[in-house]
């Protein structure tokens, strides 16, 4: 299959700090892969590197989108080309409503945002300002209309079930379903995805091809999401240290 | 950058250049400019002034309720006008006035008739043409017990104009009751000097909005309006928009007094510093009990060769009332500039829609027609890096 996304031996750092250690990953076109770990474990800093984020200075490897090299690229440039990202805690950006980003968005897209905005009924966000005042809820309905209007081919979402309250839960699945073609499940996908999770419950939204662990910075484990995440909840991340399927072992 | 003694008589008087006989001779890259500015002929408007230079070019009342003349008219029309005509402002309180009231040039007079509530705006237009010249203006506005007026002010030059002074003494009249909303949107030239001199009275349960926005570069900018809330319940806000250029000064002030008791008056700026010079300053004087002032400056610096001075005054003769202020000076987050940077804007671009939210200001009771015409200027203005 056609990769979307390769990493190869990453290192990488923030404020002289080691996040990420010798990463290595491969994402085919249509797959969805999901990243389990501790808080502060580096699925964050992941995520960040691969959209391009200065703070995250890579001191060794590369990234490849669609096979090119975009190591060196401003994340304008990853967005252009395809890369979207699902941010955990954006900020509010004062007198921007959330209809302007949109707007900037969606360039030659032919998507209608009002109709969108009412599929997830959202629409009487599209006025306010970004994010002020938003609950958890409505921060990840906003990032994945932005998503979904903005149309990547590889969408990153960090952790998009946190601080969603359960009513609200169901619909933030059905986003990310529309936004990684998972609702015509017979029909070939073109659109790929990296998933942060914490607790798991996505999983029960989105079928996941393939899971990883990543603690101190390192990926421990890869194999499928479920059994990994079931593992996860019987023998905490301790488990996963002391598993013998740890890559590289 | 500091500021530069300005000499009125430096300059050619504007009288010297031969008028124009209608709007038709300006060019259309001047008409283009002005268009901009709100003075558009497909726009509703309850009545028009365009002043190029030192003459009235075009003045129409379109509405009942309205009057509007030419100034110079208007004081021989009507002999009362004196008592309205350098009550608020001295004309010697500097070397602008004085220059005014010794060779005035022209300047509207607008009048609404008590209980008037005038729908669409008026708009004047006061349009500098020629290298060099003073511009010196004095405009009354009255508006009688119970009536509203929205007065959009554009002022501009000529765009291949190197040099010029604009003077303007504005002497504004909010009788009981009545509401007066006045937006000015100013389009001058890099070397450009503008001394505003305004004054405004506002009695009981009237009400005065003020806008200033100025986006574009200009030389120098100094004015500070004084306002006295005289009647209970009258209120005043001050609202003004600032883009600050290299090389540019802009020392923009306003003093309330407010002088009977439930008087409310704010004071919000907000200036984005490219370069240059910066003062936003204010003053609330508390002359009566149970008033409120709020002062709010916000500056947001894009460049270290700039300058910015934020200095709120707050006076108060009583005990029993509120006067607060908030000031903030910094940098754009990089958080934000790089969150829309996650959605294909580039740093410019990204930093350009930072600084217009910035300077959207949420202005109570402005016509929805205005805030889009702020918005307008707000999108024409390059405001990135």
């Amino acid at each position: 299959m056609e990769k979307i996304l390769e990493i190869k031996d990453l290192w990488v750092e923030v404020e002289g700090k080691e996040v990420l250690k010798d990463i290595s990953l491969t994402l085919s076109v249509g797959e969805t892969h999901v990243i389990f770990g501790r808080n502060g474990s580096g699925k964050t800093s992941l995520l960040m590197t691969i959209m391009g984020f200065p703070a995250y200075k890579i001191k060794h490897g590369k990234i490849f989108f669609k096979g090119e090299d975009i190591t060196e690229l401003p994340p304008y440039e990853r967005a252009k080309r395809g890369i979207g990202i699902m941010f955990q805690r954006p900020p509010t950006i004062r007198g921007v409503k959330l209809r302007d980003i949109l707007n900037l968005c969606i360039k030659e897209n032919k998507i209608k945002i009002e109709e969108l905005a009412q599929d997830f009924g959202f629409e009487t966000f599209l006025d306010r300002e970004v994010n002020k005042g938003f609950s958890g809820g409505e921060i990840k309905k906003s990032e994945l209309l932005q998503l979904l209007i903005q149309n990547p081919d590889l969408v990153l979402l960090d952790e998009p079930e946190s601080g969603v309250d359960v009513e609200n839960i169901q619909l933030i699945g059905k986003m990310i379903k529309r936004l990684l073609q998972k609702e015509t499940p017979h029909k070939p996908r073109s659109k790929s995805g990296l998933i942060i999770t914490h607790t798991g419950f996505i999983l029960q939204y989105i079928a996941a091809d393939l899971g990883y662990v990543i603690m101190d910075g390192e990926i421990y484990c890869k194999g499928n999401p479920i059994e990994i995440f079931e593992g996860i909840q019987k023998f905490g991340y301790e488990g996963c240290k002391k598993c013998l399927k740890r890559c590289g072992f | 950058m500091s500021k530069e003694v300005i000499d009125p008589k430096s300059f050619e008087p504007a009288k010297k250049v031969k008028p124009l006989k209608d709007i038709s001779e300006l060019t259309e890259e001047e008409k283009e400019r002005l268009r901009i500015l709100g003075l558009d002929e497909k726009a509703k408007r309850g009545g028009e002034y365009v002043q190029v230079d030192a003459y009235p070019l075009l003045c129409q009342k379109k509405v009942e309720g309205l009057e509007i003349l030419p100034i110079i008219f208007a004081f021989k029309e009507y002999k009362w006008l004196q008592d309205y005509s350098w009550k608020l402002i001295s004309p010697e309180k500097d070397e602008f006035t004085k220059a005014v009231a010794e060779d005035l040039d022209n300047g509207y007079f607008i009048r609404v008739l008590p209980n008037y509530k005038l729908i669409y705006p008026v708009q004047t237009c006061l349009y500098i043409r020629t290298e060099r010249v003073a511009q010196k203006l004095h405009n009354i506005v009255i508006v009688e017990e119970g009536a509203e007026l929205n007065l959009i002010t554009s002022c501009s030059v000529h765009p291949h104009i190197t040099s010029a002074l604009h003077i303007g003494i504005s002497e504004f009249y909010i009788k009981k009751g009545a509401k007066l909303t006045f937006t000015m949107i100013h389009m001058w030239g890099e070397e450009i000097n503008v001394r505003p001199r305004t004054g405004i009275l506002v009695e009981e349960e009237g009400t005065y909005i003020s806008t200033y926005i100025s986006l574009f570069p200009v030389k120098s900018i100094q004015t500070s309006p004084i306002c006295r809330l005289i009647g209970k319940n009258a209120k005043a806000s001050f609202i003004s928009i600032i883009a600050n250029y290299p090389n540019s000064y802009i020392d923009l002030g306003g003093e309330v007094y407010l002088e009977a008791e439930e008087t409310k008056t704010e004071m919000i700026s907000r200036n984005v510093v490219y370069g240059g010079e910066n003062i936003a300053r204010g003053k609330i004087i508390a002359k009566a009990s149970k008033v409120k002032g709020h002062l709010e400056c916000q500056g947001l610096m894009l460049s270290d060769n700039g300058i910015m001075r934020a200095i709120p005054e707050l006076d108060s003769f009583f005990y029993d009332v509120e006067l607060t202020h908030e000031a903030a000076v910094g940098k754009i987050a990089q958080e934000e500039v790089e969150y829309l940077m996650a959605r294909g804007l580039s740093e410019d671009e990204a930093t350009s829609l930072i600084v217009k939210g910035f300077l959207t200001v949420k202005i109570e009771g402005l016509s929805p027609f205005l805030q889009s015409q702020i918005d307008k200027t707000l999108e024409l203005a390059k405001l990135g890096f």
